[in-house]
Order: structure tokens, then C-alpha cells, then sequence
């Protein structure tokens, strides 16, 4: 029973990294609407622009969703203590994402209220803060956060909390370690180079492809400061380990590099990734007409984020560790969900192959239909 | 740190909860209604090759993409609240009502998200027979997401097929299916989807109404009104023999709300039904035998709610006092516990499960400090077998320390068995241990009683309308009746009324319990300060009424402009 427990609580630790790593991908979506103004130079370039994250938002959404409801139902420790604690980081997430969610179709109607700019300013709110808070938050999977766990507390009738957060900054103290900002940043700036390479597979625009294809040398350029600069100093600094049998855990020095070399598949996994991501970014600048970027920097997006996250929990590792008492650091262990329910939710989980393979299907149904300047001018046509 | 829980942070954390769920109630039922309603119009477009029926559908799918978004948008805050506001909750249950949300997503918005692309925007893209799955689908995943969610909210008013973990103290799921399958939970989706469908379908009367009264699109509007009452009138009468369900549920599962509904203080044997009533306001307490009524007029059919409630115009119902003081007769034989009593045995399991802790604790540092405590206990010896010896000569046989060692260990052990036999014997009152006193166990009588009549009131006008209408409509006569486009007009509020009516009749009704006997809102909350839970109240309150009167605006605007199908 033992076995399979652990088993099947690095199956979820899988499935959680895996949507999270799908989460990041997706949020090219955010950096479109970031770039809104920085590509669109006039009102139909906006609209092209806008048509080509727009129908695509429900993805990332959904995405982020089931992203908290499977980390819900596998680590319902972390959902209890993170968001209750880290309280405003969260609502701030939430905001930004609630803005999105009218914008795209606010800002096309009449009688909006706001009128169309302030919602197009929204999802430019939406596309900076959303990757930048997101990349802060699972900065906090490797350098902590301030909180404590214990579960007698809830035999303390006046006051039966069992997880409590001990700054009074309610998370946005994660905003003042440095390590934490560089991977919003880099989350940021990836995401930016993402959607850059999806307008220039998705829109077809000399201008929009021309002006993508320019701003994508930049973007990339301060992708690469950020994130490597987070990565050199993950791999040089200490980690938080478990001792698999008496589940202390303890400050590792070099626990990340460790991990990587002690778990070859996601060192492998890792470096792929990597290798995806440089190559679709590096053949679309090199070639002025290969369009398939996309597809090689968002594969290589997902795995290398997966082996990211398979890293701050597996192979024995406190995937949110305590600042404030190191022994209330979560682990994959000691924050699941019962045997049980992760098996119940093992064979849900069946259900997920099916379900990419719908949504690959309807996308590409979509998507061989590049957005033109001239679908844009149809009337009659739902259109944001 | 913040020594005792703040009764205001738990008054601003359900506040901010409710206004949240307010919101999107009132986004959800228009598209979980307005869905099925185009995807009918669509699939007579396909079966008939009509273009009429195509224009038809694009433009109720065009105000269902306007109301769609915000309903997302509030739905997506509900979820994080369990963790950002109930972080006590999500520990404690978390292992069961998180699998339902985690296959939400899975099954459900994955479903709606990938399907409602293709509808809105696929008509020129893909094949007749695709798109029209789409529109299907899209509803489809709208309908089970709304089964899951109301899977995990029957589960908090019915908790099923779990048991209680002291180790890691929280509960845990023992059986999916009765979880799934709940009657509860059943009935709860079938109820609230329904009322979303009679929602929708009042919509759609209500909005071609006004073309007719405009006297612009008659043939659109006229088509659309066949479609919308007849479904109206099919969604009512199921209503009403789920909310007939929901209420036997209720006076089983859930007594204490059932008397609030009924505003009854005193039961009885043959208890009747309330038809209308307004409570007297000068009644303070539950047992100060003042008459809980100023006025009140019952349902004709005598000792209707005894009927109702359990199937025999005889049965017992007990009062709010009732529940309280105990000692009648429940369903299943035994006799009823009063309030007191389960509070004592809620403290009783609260504080055994406190012992139990303890008790674990001294059990792991015997077996992680052996040799230590074993030094401990040999000069423990020494000093006692001493002291025995110089006493009166006898050379006794003092116990080793290897002896004394296992008794201590023994002795830890069946405090831990005792613990736990104590938690087990009283795990069904658990929640009870946090109340202090019976009368917090009360639920707003006013609120629940008002909101109760509101709902079945306004839900069996809306089906009269809906029948007049079907009639009227079928007969070729709707499109001369002005009063009754009027009232069709107006009724879209009616609706919406009713349906927040019910969900504040479920929710208030259950108070104080986050989970039906097991965790009340005081112990369910987050450790945060009552003042950022209200700064995000009003935060929430000033984003979600802003982007409602957008909504407002930009649906007007909408419906002005109108399908614009030329007259034939």
C-alpha cells in the first residue's frame, strides 16, 4: 500500500507539474495582450491581434482553473495554506484574470460602459501582471514562504486554524526576494516571445509578421537575461530535502542540481525543452517565412517548466517550503490527498489523453484558417 | 497572531462568499438556459436548411457570448475563496470536495472551452454537423460542470461516503459514488439546472415579447416564443417534482432548515403547510413561547407539510424549538438528542481528538528517545528502591527499567486506544463541539422563511405563464396579447428573483454549518484579518456591479439592434 501511495503521489505531482507546464505555454495568450500596442499600430491591427489570442483565452483560463482544482483535489494542504495565507498574491491573480475574461468581449460591443480602450487596457493589465505574479508565486516553490502548519490547532476551539501565514504582507513579501521576480520576469518575457511566434503561425499580415519577427530578437533577449540568471542561481543554491524515513526535512546545498543529476529522465526532459524553446525562437529569426516557431518553443515551453516543477517536488524535496518553521515545509507526502482519492482521481485522470486530443482537434479546425485583414471587415461574423 | 477567531472576519468572509455567488447566479442560469435554446434553433437549422433558424440561433448565441464571460469570471473566484477565504475547510475536506472540482475541470470546462471557439466562431470554418456538435457540446460542458459543482455543494448539505482520519484530522473519501450519486446532490443538480432552464426560457419570451410590443421582428420573435414557453413549461413542471424532492431531502437531512422555511417553532404530528406569512418581529427567543406569527394563512390541503416532508398527512415535524430540547421521535426510531447534548458530545470528540494528539506525541518520543528515557526511569528506580529497602528491612523486587519502559508505553498507548474510541463514539457531533450555545444553531428564520415563499410563489406564476403562453402561442393568439408580452417582459426579473430566492433559502437555511453537522462556518475560515476580507468584499462588490451594468448596457444595445432577419 505503502508503494503505491508514493506512487501515485508523484503520479499527481506529475499531472499538477504537467498542467502548470501547459498553464505557462498558454499564457501567450497574456503576453499578446501585452504586446497589444507595442505590435498593433493602428485600430485593424489591434483587431487581428485581438481575434488572435481571443480565441484562445478559454484555454488558459480553464487551464489555470483546473490547475487550482487538481491541486485542490491531490494537495489539498497546499491549497488550504497558500491561498488562504499568500491571501493577496492570490485575489491580485484573480483580478487580473476577471478583467480578461470581459475584455475580449466587452471591448468589441457597443453601449460598454467603459468604452473600448479602458478594456483593452485591462487585458494589457491582465497580460502583465497575470505572467508576472503566476511566475512570482511558483518562485515560491523553491526560495519559501512564511507560514506554519499544524493540524492539532483545529482541537483549539477559540481559534481552530490549522494553517496560518506569519507575514503580514499576506504573500506580496515574495515580491522582496529577488530569485522570485526574476522568474516572474522571465514567466513575463516568455510569454511575450510565445505570443509573438503564435501571431506569426496565426495572423496572416506582412506588417504584424514583419514587426513580430523584429520585437521577437528583444523579447528573447531579455527572456534569456532573466531566466538564466534565476536558473544558474537555482542549480548554485540550497534546497529543502525530506528525509524519506523520519520526513525531516533539512536545507540541502546544491538540493536542485542534485535533483537534476540524480533524476537523468528530467534532466533530459529539461534539456529538450530547452533545446525546443532556442530552436523555434532561433529559426524564426533566422528564416523570414518558417512559421512553425510556435509549435517548437511551446512544446519546449511545457517541458521545460514540467521539468521545473518535477524538480521542486520530487526526488524528495519540500515542493513548498517554510520560512518560518522549516518542519511545516510541504511535501508531496505530507500535503496529499488519501490514497483513496488519489486513486479515484488516477483513473479520472484517464480521461485527460482524450481530452487533448479533442482539443487539438477542434484548434487545428480553427486554425487552418489564418485570421486576415479581410475576415476582420466581415459583418454578421462573431468577431472581437 | 491573532489569539480568537473574529466573529466579523467570519460575517465578511460569508459575505464576501455570498456576494460572489450572487453574482454568478446571475450570469450561470441565463447560460445554462439560453444554451439549449439555441442549440434547439441551431439543430432546426440543420434538419431544415432554413437560414431563418440560423440567423435565429446567431443571435440568441450572440447574447449568450455577452453573459457568458462574467459568469467564467465569478465562477473562476468561487473556486479560489474555498482556499483564499475557507483554508480551514479545504484542509478538513478538502480530500472529498476537491476531487468534484478537479473533474469539473477535467470533463466539463475543458469541454465548454474548447467547444464554445468553435461555435462562436467556426460557421464559416467547419462542416454544418460540426459546428452544431459544438453548440451541443458547449452546453453539454456548461450542464456537467454545473453537476459537479452541485455534487460537492449537495456534499456539504448531505456529507456522505467519507470517514474521519484523526491522524492527519480531516476526512476522508471512502466511496466515490456516494459521493457522486448522492440523492442530494441529484436532486440539486436537477432542481438548480432546471431553474436555470426556466430562466433562459424566460428570457427568450421575454426579450422577442418586447420585439412584438416594438412590433420589429414578429417572425423571429413569434418563432422564438414557441420555442422558449414550450421548454419554459417543460423545465417548470420538473421543478416542481425536484423541489418536492428537495424538500423531503430537506426535512430529513436537514430539519433545522426545514423549520426555518416554515417558520415553525413548535411541531407536531399533521403539521400544516404555510402558504403566506409575516413573522412577528417582537420574537426574540426560540423558546419565549410568543407566536412566531403576525398573520398567516396556511395551504388549503390540511397537514400538507407533514405530507410533504415524509410522505404521511400524520408525520411528525419537529419545530425549531423542537430540535433543540430534544426527545421526539426521529425517522429511523431513535430519539432525538438535544442541541446541549450534541454539544457536549461535539466537545467531547474535539477535545478526545486533542488527547489523541498528545498522547501521539509522547507515544513518538518514547519510541524516537528510547535510550534517554530508559536513563530517566533507571535512576527513577534507584531512588525508589532505596527508599523502599531502608524503610522496613524487605529487599523488594524493584521492576527494571526494561519493565517499567513498556508499562509507560503500554500505558501510552491505551490512552491513544481510549482517544480514539472517544473521537469514534462521538464523530457525528464533531461540528457541534464549536457551537457555544443551542441557540446558534438557528438559522435566519426571517430570511430563509421570506426567500422560501418568494421562490415557490414566483416559480408557480412563471409556470402558469409559461402554460397561458404555450397555448396562446400555439393558437396563433401571443402576438395580439400586449398585457401578455408585458408580463413576459417583466417576468425575465421574476425569474431571476426566484432562483437567488432558492439558493438563499439553501445556503442561509444551513447556517451556521459549512458542513452539515461536521464544521461550522466559525471553524471552516482562513486565519486572516476581518479588514482584508472586507477591502476585498467592496473590491469585489465595486469590479462585479460595474461589469454588471456593462453588461446591461452592452445587452440592450444588443437586443436594439436585434437579429435584423428581413420580414417575409
Amino acid at each position: 500500500m505503502d508503494a503505491t501511495y508514493t506512487f501515485l503521489q508523484h503520479y499527481w505531482w506529475l499531472l499538477v507539474s504537467l498542467l502548470g507546464a501547459l498553464l505557462v505555454f498558454l499564457l501567450f495568450v497574456q503576453g499578446g495582450q501585452s504586446l497589444l500596442f507595442t505590435i498593433g499600430k493602428n485600430q485593424k491591427q489591434q483587431k487581428m491581434l485581438l481575434n488572435s489570442t481571443g480565441r484562445k483565452w478559454e484555454f488558459t483560463f480553464t487551464t489555470l482553473v483546473t490547475f487550482g482544482g487538481a491541486f485542490f483535489a491531490s494537495f489539498p494542504l497546499f491549497y488550504s495554506t497558500s491561498f488562504g495565507g499568500a491571501y493577496w498574491v492570490w485575489i491580485l491573480i484573480l483580478l487580473c484574470f476577471v478583467l480578461q475574461a470581459v475584455s475580449y468581449e466587452y471591448q468589441a460591443k457597443h453601449g460598454n460602459l467603459l468604452g473600448k480602450k479602458t478594456y483593452q487596457i485591462f487585458l494589457l493589465i491582465n497580460g502583465i501582471l497575470g505572467p508576472v505574479l503566476l511566475g512570482a508565486a511558483v518562485g515560491t516553490f523553491f526560495n519559501g514562504a512564511n507560514f506554519v502548519v499544524e493540524k492539532q490547532n483545529l482541537t483549539n476551539i477559540a481559534n481552530p486554524v490549522i494553517s496560518s501565514w506569519t507575514s503580514a504582507w499576506g504573500g506580496l513579501e515574495a515580491a522582496f526576494v529577488i530569485w522570485n521576480v526574476l522568474l516572474g520576469l522571465a514567466v513575463f518575457f516568455l510569454s511575450r516571445v510565445l505570443a509573438l511566434l503564435y501571431f506569426v503561425n496565426n495572423i496572416n499580415d506582412d506588417e504584424i509578421q514583419k514587426k513580430s519577427r523584429k520585437q521577437l530578437i528583444i523579447e528573447t533577449v531579455l527572456f534569456l537575461v532573466f531566466f538564466l540568471t534565476f536558473f544558474v542561481h537555482l542549480l548554485v543554491q540550497q534546497g529543502y530535502a525530506v528525509n524519506p524515513e523520519t520526513k525531516i526535512v533539512s536545507l540541502e546545498p546544491y538540493k536542485y542540481l542534485h535533483n537534476f543529476l540524480q533524476m537523468p529522465v528530467v534532466l533530459v526532459v529539461l534539456l529538450l525543452g530547452v533545446v525546443g524553446v532556442l530552436f523555434g525562437i532561433g529559426k524564426t529569426i533566422l528564416s523570414a517565412t518558417w512559421k512553425k516557431g510556435i509549435w517548437f518553443a511551446g512544446t519546449g515551453t511545457v517541458l521545460t517548466v514540467l521539468a521545473l516543477l518535477l524538480c521542486a517536488g520530487w526526488n524528495n524535496t519540500a515542493y513548498y517550503p517554510s520560512l518560518t518553521n522549516i518542519q511545516s515545509s510541504l511535501t508531496i507526502g505530507n500535503s496529499c490527498s488519501s490514497l483513496f482519492t488519489l486513486k479515484t482521481m488516477a483513473y479520472v485522470s484517464i480521461l485527460i489523453p482524450l481530452v487533448l486530443a479533442y482539443i487539438v482537434y477542434a484548434w487545428r479546425a480553427l486554425d487552418i484558417h489564418k485570421i486576415t485583414s479581410k475576415e476582420m471587415e466581415e459583418e454578421n461574423e462573431h468577431t472581437y | 497572531m491573532i489569539a480568537e477567531i473574529d466573529i466579523s472576519l467570519i460575517d465578511w468572509s460569508r459575505a464576501q462568499f455570498a456576494l460572489t455567488a450572487f453574482y454568478h447566479w446571475l450570469f450561470v442560469p441565463l447560460t445554462l438556459g439560453l444554451g439549449i435554446v439555441q442549440a434547439v434553433m441551431e439543430t432546426l437549422y440543420y434538419k431544415t436548411g432554413d437560414e431563418f433558424w440560423k440567423k435565429t440561433a446567431k443571435f440568441w448565441m450572440k447574447l449568450f457570448g455577452i453573459n457568458f464571460a462574467i459568469g467564467v469570471a465569478t465562477g473562476l473566484i468561487l473556486e479560489f475563496e474555498f482556499g483564499t477565504n475557507w483554508s480551514n475547510y479545504s484542509w478538513f475536506v478538502g480530500d472529498i470536495f476537491g476531487a468534484p472540482l478537479a473533474i469539473e475541470g477535467v470533463v466539463a470546462f475543458f469541454m465548454e472551452a474548447t467547444f464554445i471557439a468553435v461555435m462562436f466562431f467556426g460557421w464559416n470554418k467547419v462542416s454544418k454537423g460540426f459546428h452544431l456538435a459544438s453548440t451541443w457540446l458547449t452546453i453539454a460542458g456548461a450542464t456537467i460542470s454545473a453537476f459537479w459543482i452541485l455534487v460537492a455543494n449537495g456534499w456539504m448539505q448531505y456529507p456522505a461516503g467519507m470517514n474521519f482520519n484523526p491522524d492527519v484530522v480531516r476526512n476522508e473519501m471512502k466511496d466515490f459514488w456516494e459521493v457522486a450519486f448522492s440523492p442530494v446532490a441529484l436532486n440539486k443538480f436537477f432542481h438548480t439546472v432546471l431553474s436555470g432552464w426556466i430562466i433562459g426560457a424566460m428570457f427568450v419570451a421575454g426579450i422577442s415579447s418586447w420585439y412584438l410590443l416594438r412590433k420589429r421582428e414578429i417572425k423571429f420573435a413569434l418563432a422564438s416564443i414557441k420555442v422558449a414557453v414550450v421548454f419554459g413549461l417543460i423545465a417548470c413542471f420538473l421543478s416542481v417534482w425536484t423541489g418536492d424532492g428537495s424538500a423531503a431531502q430537506v426535512a430529513e437531512k436537514q430539519p433545522m432548515k426545514l423549520a426555518a422555511m416554515e417558520g415553525l417553532y413548535e411541531g407536531g404530528n399533521g403539521v400544516n403547510l404555510v402558504g403566506i406569512g409575516i413573522l412577528n418581529p417582537s420574537k426574540e427567543e426560540y423558546n419565549d413561547d410568543k407566536d412566531p406569527f403576525l398573520f398567516k394563512i396556511d395551504v388549503p390541503i390540511p397537514k400538507f407539510l407533514s405530507y410533504l416532508s415524509f410522505g404521511k398527512f400524520n408525520a411528525y415535524v419537529p419545530g425549531i424549538k423542537n430540535i433543540l430540547d430534544g426527545g421526539y421521535q426521529l425517522p429511523n426510531g431513535d430519539v432525538a438528542l438535544s442541541a446541549q447534548e450534541k454539544i457536549e458530545r461535539g466537545k467531547i470528540a474535539v477535545s478526545a481528538l486533542s488527547n489523541y494528539h498528545l498522547a501521539k506525541a509522547d507515544s513518538a518520543l518514547y519510541a524516537n528517545n528510547a535510550d534517554s528515557i530508559k536513563n530517566v526511569l533507571a535512576a527513577e528506580i534507584v531512588i525508589n528502591s532505596e527508599e523502599l529497602t531502608s524503610e522496613n528491612g524487605d529487599v523488594y523486587q524493584a521492576p527494571t527499567v526494561d519493565e517499567l519502559y513498556a508499562a509507560k508505553k503500554a500505558e501510552i498507548q491505551s490512552k491513544i486506544a481510549d482517544a480514539r474510541k472517544q473521537i469514534f463514539a462521538n464523530i457525528n457531533y464533531f461540528g457541534y463541539g464549536y457551537i457555544k450555545e443551542p441557540k446558534d444553531l438557528i438559522p435566519p428564520v426571517g430570511l430563509t422563511f421570506y426567500a422560501f415563499r418568494v421562490m415557490i410563489i414566483l416559480g408557480g406564476f412563471l409556470l402558469l405563464l409559461f402554460a397561458l403562453s404555450t397555448y396562446l402561442s400555439f393558437k396563433n393568439k401571443f402576438e395580439t396579447k400586449r398585457w401578455l408580452q408585458w408580463t413576459c417582459l417583466i417576468s425575465i426579473f421574476l425569474a431571476i428573483f426566484a432562483g437567488q430566492a432558492g439558493w438563499v433559502v439553501a445556503e442561509v437555511g444551513r447556517q451556521p454549518w459549512a458542513i452539515q453537522d461536521i464544521l461550522p462556518t466559525s471553524a471552516a475560515i482562513s486565519q486572516l484579518t476581518a479588514s482584508s476580507v472586507k477591502l476585498t468584499f467592496f473590491i469585489f462588490l465595486a469590479l462585479f456591479t460595474v461589469l454588471l451594468i456593462a453588461e446591461l448596457k452592452i445587452l440592450i444595445s444588443a437586443i436594439k439592434k436585434g437579429p435584423q432577419i428581413n420580414e417575409q
